[in-house]
């Protein structure tokens, strides 16, 4: 058989849009004698065609007949350009490459059958390179080593996709004769990340049956024991010491977080924290599934893989809860390190945070803009902290039939795997991310990266719905952490489950059995099938060329089974896999830090630090991450991410319409200030739950349809003092969720976000909490934006503003933390939600914005270009406590529970009367000027800048 | 009057069929969505049809080029049905991955006798990314049975590879010489410009193409993505309700339709 090679360049006259972004990147770096960089497509083709064939291929398939032509066989050097250095960057072998299997599928559509395809990119760096900066180029721009290989140079051959064949061989990880030392040296040569007592409950288990385990059953066990699945730490029972004083909680999360859950019993609620997402009411006949997910160990290593599969995995969840639901939004929260941070300044082991930033964003557009899921609300943090531990959040909202929230596997069902191939992709994953980092896990652990394919994906989705529809499966779940083990062991742990691992579709030969079961390769669902719906459900999937194998069955004897090649592989009770993991108690410790306020002298006049927190990393216009997603696919989109009247505005919270025929909407926003975290999680935790119900409330929803999901990324929580602030955190989310009646529905934790440098330096990230929240808006044609409408209106605030700095962006750009985090009024807060949201229902206000990071002087500003119109503030009108007295404090406070609304004149009695007995006041009017003043309580004006001047600063930091 | 019957072609990737089956009900068609599998298993099934939508996505992942592989899938297995299907008076749309397909088949700007699918093409935006945004569109033929001559319409794009590229200046002119384009982007005065008025750097400002008969057109914003007042990025600053700009495409169709089978 022939292998043919195809090269495809840009023909000349026609821009190489790609190449040229490679060069920005090199320059990036700060080598400037790269004068251009030429890219080029490579396809590598196994076949039986002759030239003829060949030619067609590049011409008609292969290559735009406008803008490229092709090369069959290698192209060599550009004639005459010494100075040129070649790269070509292949996919590591068993790597997924989509590209070709779409073109061997064209190719086949030609009338050809190729027998491979690969495919690969060459780059012709032209100018004088060192053999150093080459390899700088290949290693932090071209290529990552945990999925690609590059050959440099002309002559090198890619390595050769040909793996061997598999042949069994049974292996026994002997465990009931080990010493404790022995136990742990287990754990540790295995990377099953099981402590010493968990090897032990193991061990005695195995003693009991009098064998030996196999490696599969201890790779399962270390799994579904491992903290991403069963979250250890949060259902531990902890003994805290609160500055002293003891409390106890029997399980963390259910005296918390879930205990407020329990106690609000909505009836609304449909399913939470048992399925894959959490599931409320939203009319009639449908329900809302929401879940995020953090996929942050992945995105650290490989950004644009890691988070790509953390969308499409996030995306599952629904599709996996219940009978399994349609995805119609998502969401996506990161945390990043600064991105100006110097190269040499970052650890090693470690990506640059911009490289990381762009690579997660464009992860999350590619995977996400191909599912055809709008990303319509998101925010991202900047923090050094983050370094070494990028947080990628992503969320997915489904639309779910009533009647199909629950699922119901039997005994006799038939366990199918649909869509993707198994492959040696994600091996560890979930084992992996319950771990900590060093500078050494590039290397060790390349294989937890999964590469996704959101076309495979999309077509499991597009047949799912319609087997749903016809009712032909009883039970669905994804294959996410653990793989295969996580998914069918799930969905048979009351009944017992048989598989035979021989027939699982593989991507390549070679695969041991113990990878075929714990293998995290993406795009794989499993559902439970009665036998006699195999035939229609086959052809649903046959019908639009998806997959399905069957692959084992449900047998009712409460075991699992593990058969290759009619030989078993493994035997375990479903009790001991799922309930015997150990239940911990741990120690935390909360120590109230001993902080100050800084002293900072008062000044005339805030211009220049309002300026400096608009294009502080935090608060600057994220357009250029917002514009790379399809926010508005599905045909759903009521209140976009960018608003105002030039469609650029911050949007406090995104507002979709998932039935095309009901003008009844979903709000769906966050809340998160890991800096108010330093002083107080606890006062961070409520921080954040308020911003998020102020963002629904601001667009519009109801004040009495909230639920709220909870994501806690922490540090190494087996020390007292880093639990000791996760307890903080739990507990304001109880209180925080019984003040608003907002129950939490669903949540996870990311624990061990931690990372070892080379010189022994710990890294760990700063406590970060998210708090993701939707609501219902009964009718959309009354939602609301942030941005100033119209002149002569009379702005409003609403909430006290207090002595809040600390935490703050102000005290920040002055290098300062501060002692005064602020701290939510759990009596006012759900009051000014109420009657704002009913002043809204009313049609009484016309704009409505957060007042957050950065205070009222940042939120007038925003409303005000936004608007396009000017406004004029006088903090005479500033309902605020007696010791906000001096003017920064007033001006970039960040104190909870305040909005910022604008109305009509005419409507004035009426909102004030419907805002009785409330702190609020008349701040400001909106103007034709295009200027923001404020004016200080002895009336001398402390901002005064032009709209121009204010945008300008917001939008250049991240004008890419 | 009988039933104006509208087809959504479905394939791997497609993702914009289900707004699009919705904009066609809104505006009176009776609309089915289905799979490529099923055209190419029986070619007769396009018959009882008489609106073609090719709607976006990314076919195939866009993998090689954007439209490129189902572009291949229609050339070897389809061209003769939707040949026919056009020789018989009847519509086809094709809106941004569905434009780009119909670029790369040929069918658009549709000229067989000068081979012009090797002459114009869509390719990447010159900011090199994928970009959601709003633009105005100004109509610039009169032959298009889609678009109502002189009103400007509002549009959002959401495309990485949206730039129309001829091979050279002389098939440009004839293109425009001969009304095949059907939409400029333009400012909302009307005005060409560069980025961001031009979202991608087409060559003349180009968004869309018609055929040589009028009743093809593929454009690269989305009509079906504003077909209610509040799909409007600025709604809520509107004192009045704004015309759902989109639904103009879908209408014309539907009317066409009805007025001439």
């Amino acid at each position: 058989m022939r292998q043919w090679r195809f090269e495809v360049f840009n023909r000349s006259g026609f821009s190489d849009v790609h190449g040229k972004s490679v060069s920005e990147d090199i320059r990036e770096l700060g080598i400037s004698s790269v004068e251009a960089v030429q890219s080029a497509k490579v396809f590598l083709i196994e076949a039986d065609f002759d030239d003829g064939f060949a030619q067609r291929l590049g011409k008609e398939l292969l290559t735009d007949p406008v803008c490229e032509e092709y090369y069959v066989g290698r192209s060599g050097a550009p004639a005459g350009l010494a100075k040129a250095t070649l790269i070509e960057v292949h996919l590591k072998s068993g790597v997924t490459d989509p590209v070709a299997e779409s073109v061997m599928a064209a190719v086949a559509d030609m009338g050809v059958k190729a027998d491979n395809v690969r495919t690969a990119r060459k780059y012709v760096l032209l100018g004088e390179i060192t053999q150093s900066q080459t390899d700088t180029i290949a290693k932090k721009i071209l290529a990552n080593d945990c999925i690609e290989d590059c050959v440099i140079g002309n002559e090198a051959e890619p390595p050769s996709p040909h793996l061997k064949p598999y042949e069994l061989q049974i292996v026994h990880w002997p465990i009931r004769d080990l010493d404790d030392d022995g136990l742990i040296a287990l754990s540790k040569e295995k990377d099953l990340f099981l402590n010493l007592v968990e090897m032990q409950t193991i061990q005695k288990y195995y003693q009991q049956l009098a064998t030996e385990p196999t490696d599969v059953e201890l790779e399962a066990i270390a799994q579904t024991w491992s903290e991403h699945c069963v979250h250890k730490t949060l259902k531990s029972s902890v003994d805290m010491s609160i500055d002293g004083e003891q409390v106890h909680f029997d399980n963390l999360l259910k005296d918390t977080v879930f205990k407020a859950t329990k106690q609000l019993n909505k009836k609304w609620c449909i399913s939470v924290f048992v399925d894959n997402s959490g599931v409320v009411e939203f009319d009639a006949d449908s329900a809302i599934c929401f879940k995020v997910e953090t996929h942050n160990h992945p995105s650290a290593l490989d950004p644009y893989g890691g988070s790509a599969t953390g969308i499409g995995g996030v995306i599952r969840d629904p599709m996996a809860t219940g009978m399994g639901a349609r995805p119609i939004a998502n969401t996506d929260i990161f945390c990043f390190g600064e991105p100006d941070k110097k190269l040499q300044d970052v650890p090693k082991g470690v990506l640059h945070p911009r490289r990381i930033m762009k690579g997660v964003v464009a992860g999350v557009r590619d995977y996400g803009n191909r599912m055809g899921i709008p990303t319509v609300n998101g925010a991202i943090y900047f923090d050094d902290r983050y370094i070494a531990n990028p947080l990628v959040y992503c969320g997915n909202i489904g639309l779910i039939d009533k009647s199909k929230c629950f699922d119901n596997p039997q005994a006799g069902n038939l366990v199918v795997v649909v869509g993707g191939r198994t492959g040696r992709d994600g091996i560890h994953g979930a084992t992996f991310s319950s771990g900590q980092m060093t500078h050494e896990y590039e290397t060790i652990f390349s294989h937890a990266v999964q590469i996704g394919n959101p076309i495979t994906e999309k077509k499991v989705l597009d047949v799912l719905l319609q087997a749903n529809q016809a009712g032909l499966y009883e039970a669905v779940a994804d294959c996410g952490a653990g793989g295969l083990s996580g998914a069918v062991g799930e969905m048979g742990k009351e009944l017992g489950v048989e598989v035979d691992l021989e027939k699982v579709p593989l991507k390549y030969a070679g695969l041991h059995y113990t990878e075929i079961w714990i293998s995290e390769a993406q795009e794989r669902m499993v559902v439970a099938v009665k036998p006699e719906n195999l035939k229609a459900i086959t052809k649903i999937f046959d019908d639009e060329n998806v997959e399905s194998t069957v692959i084992g069955k449900f047998t009712g004897d409460k075991k699992l089974t593990l058969q290759y090649d009619g030989r078993e592989v493994a035997k375990l009770d479903m009790e001991f896999w799922h309930e015997g993991v150990p239940k911990y108690s741990r120690k935390a410790v909360w120590k109230t830090p001993q902080l100050a306020e800084p002293s900072i002298a008062e000044k005339d006049n805030y211009n220049d630090e309002l300026l400096q927190i608009l294009s502080s990393y935090n608060v600057a216009s994220k357009e250029w991450v917002i514009r790379q997603y399809d926010h508005e696919v599905q045909g759903g989109s009521v209140v976009k991410p960018l608003t105002g009247v030039n469609n650029d505005g911050p949007g406090d919270a995104a507002v979709i319409q998932p039935k095309f025929n009901s003008d009844r909407g979903l709000a769906i926003s966050c809340g998160m200030n890991p800096l108010y975290g330093d002083i107080d999680p606890y006062w961070m935790a409520l921080a954040g739950i308020d911003e998020a119900i102020r963002n629904l409330i601001c667009v519009g929803g109801r004040v009495d349809r909230i639920a709220l999901l909870d994501n806690f990324c922490w540090g190494d929580c087996t020390k007292p003092e880093t639990l000791g602030p996760l307890v903080r955190a739990a507990q304001a989310c109880y209180y925080g969720a019984m003040a608003f009646e907002a129950p939490f529905i669903s949540g996870k934790d990311s624990l061990n976000n931690e990372f070892a440098c080379e010189d022994g330096t710990q890294i760990s990230i700063p406590s970060t909490l998210l708090i993701s929240a939707i609501s219902i808006v009964d009718d959309i044609n009354k939602c609301v934006t942030m941005d100033a409408k119209k002149a002569s209106d009379l702005l409003f605030i609403v909430g006290e503003t207090k002595n809040e700095l600390g935490g703050s962006h102000y005290y920040k750009i002055n290098g300062h933390i501060g002692a005064n985090v602020p701290k939510l009024d759990l009596k006012t807060a759900p009051e000014i939600a109420k009657r704002i949201s009913a002043a809204i229902a009313q049609g009484l206000i016309v704009s409505c914005h957060d007042c957050s990071e950065g205070g009222l002087a940042v939120g007038l500003a925003e409303m005000a270009f936004a608007g396009g119109l000017g406004i004029e503030a006088d903090l005479r009108g500033l309902p605020r406590s007696k010791d906000c007295c001096r003017v920064d404090a007033q001006l970039f406070s960040e104190s909870n529970s305040r909005y910022i609304v604008e109305v009509e004149p005419e409507n004035y009695d009426a909102f004030a009367k419907l805002m009785l007995n409330l702190p609020f006041g008349q701040i400001a009017k909106t103007t034709e000027e295009k200027t923001l003043i404020i004016k200080a309580e002895d009336g001398k004006n402390v901002i005064e800048s032009d709209l121009d001047s204010l945008k300008q600063a917001w939008q250049k930091t991240f004008s890419w | 009057m009988a039933d104006v019957k509208a087809i959504v072609l479905r394939a791997a990737g497609i993702n914009c069929d289900m707004e699009t089956e919705y904009a066609l009900e809104l505006a009176g068609a009776k609309a089915k969505r289905v799979h490529i599998n099923r055209l190419i298993e029986d070619k007769t099934a396009l018959d009882e049809f008489q609106i073609l939508v090719l709607p976006g996505g990314f076919s195939y992942g866009d993998d090689v080029a954007a439209g490129k592989i189902l572009a291949n899938q229609i050339v070897h297995h389809l061209f003769e049905p939707i040949q026919k299907f056009i020789d018989e008076g009847k519509l086809v749309l094709g809106i941004c991955n569905g434009f780009q397909v119909l670029v790369k088949t040929g069918v658009l700007p549709g000229d067989n006798s000068t081979k012009r699918q090797e002459e114009v093409t869509i390719t990447y935006n010159d900011s090199g990314k994928f970009e959601d945004r709003w633009v105005h569109l100004a109509p610039q033929t009169k032959k298009c049975i889609f678009i109502k001559p002189g009103r400007k319409i509002y549009l959002p794009v959401a495309h990485a590879e949206g730039k129309v590229v001829t091979r050279d200046t002389p098939t440009l002119e004839k293109l425009k010489s001969e009304g095949h384009v059907a939409f400029k982007y333009v400012d909302e005065n009307g005005k060409e410009g560069n980025y961001p008025i031009n979202p991608n750097g087409s060559v003349d400002s180009i968004a869309g193409l018609t055929d040589t008969t009028g009743r093809v057109l593929g454009l690269m914003p989305h009509p079906e993505r504003f077909v209610r007042p509040t799909q409007h990025p600025r709604w809520s600053r509107l004192r009045q309700k704004p015309d759902s700009d989109g639904m103009t495409i879908f209408k014309n169709a539907v009317k066409y339709i009805q007025e001439n089978f």
